[in-house]
């Protein structure tokens, strides 16, 4: 029954678009955090999102579901400042910031928000298909 | 002259069969609307209800992952879209709007197929009952 297999596809995609909204969060909320050495400063992390084709490669099923291949911290540099005053100031007298970008980050989320919601639409329709199938003959 | 549900039914089991494995394909270019190299597939509808109506009960199915399939005309109606845009920097074809009224029209032509089925089965009713 195709419908069932739509519901699988949906809530993958469901699942992977609210792990990105996770790691956006995650992101937005340690935009700020401050640390004195680069190794220990927090990296801006991205979900890695991959078809599931293995099977779809083999001609056997018509759709593939959404796969979190992974999280991956960004190489974008960390933001160096100097500020000497600064209590988690090192020895040269800087600091280390993330690098998150928090515009890039919103704009993320926004994204994810709304490719969840399309997902959330195509259940329901998928859902209201397979009610009135349901229903046939009946009455 | 026996009653079949194949005669009865006539060509709205098969487009409704056709359209359910639609809402698949457009539901999974949904779906991974935001995975890199992904392209967008849809069914001929044409040439999947075709092999429907040919289809009537044969073929062999795959009812296990290890199955040699059967040769690939199962799928021979499934074919990749052409892209509006070629490139659009992670090579997803996916354009997210185009499918969405894609299933939403694929939704409706499914009830309206179902509707179809369904005034045959209260028509074949009517008739058992005798009008009464």
């Amino acid at each position: 029954m195709s419908f069932f297999n739509v519901f699988d596809i949906t809530a993958s995609a469901m699942k992977a678009q609210s792990v990105r909204l996770n790691t956006t969060a995650s992101n937005l909320a340690n935009a700020d955090s401050i640390s004195s050495s680069i190794d220990q400063t927090y990296r801006a992390r991205k979900p890695v999102f991959e078809a599931e084709l293995n099977k779809a490669s083999q001609a056997q099923v018509e759709s593939a579901k959404v796969k979190v291949a992974g999280i991956v911290e960004s190489d974008a540099p960390l933001r160096k400042e100097y500020y000497p005053e600064h209590p988690m100031a090192n020895e040269e007298g800087y600091i280390f910031k993330p690098n998150v970008n928090v515009i890039e980050e919103m704009a993320d989320m926004m994204s994810a928000s709304r490719s969840y919601q399309a997902n959330v639409q195509v259940t329901e329709a998928a859902k209201q298909m397979l009610n009135s199938t349901l229903n046939l003959g009946k009455s | 002259m026996a009653i079949t549900f194949d005669k009865a039914l006539g060509v709205h089991q098969h487009t409704v069969g056709v359209r359910a494995r639609r809402s698949e394909v457009i539901a999974s270019n949904i779906a991974n609307a935001d995975t890199p190299n992904y392209k967008a597939r849809d069914i001929d509808f044409n040439k999947a209800f075709a092999a429907a109506k040919s289809k009537q009960g044969g073929g062999m199915h795959i009812t296990n992952e290890r199955h040699i399939s059967g040769g690939n005309s199962q799928f021979a109606e499934l074919g990749f879209q052409v892209p509006d845009q070629p490139d659009t920097g992670d090579g997803n074809t996916v354009d997210v709007q185009k499918e969405k009224a894609a299933f939403m029209q694929n939704g409706l032509e499914y009830q309206a197929g179902i509707g179809f089925l369904s005034s045959k089965f209260s028509g074949l009713r009517n008739a058992i009952k005798g009008g009464q």
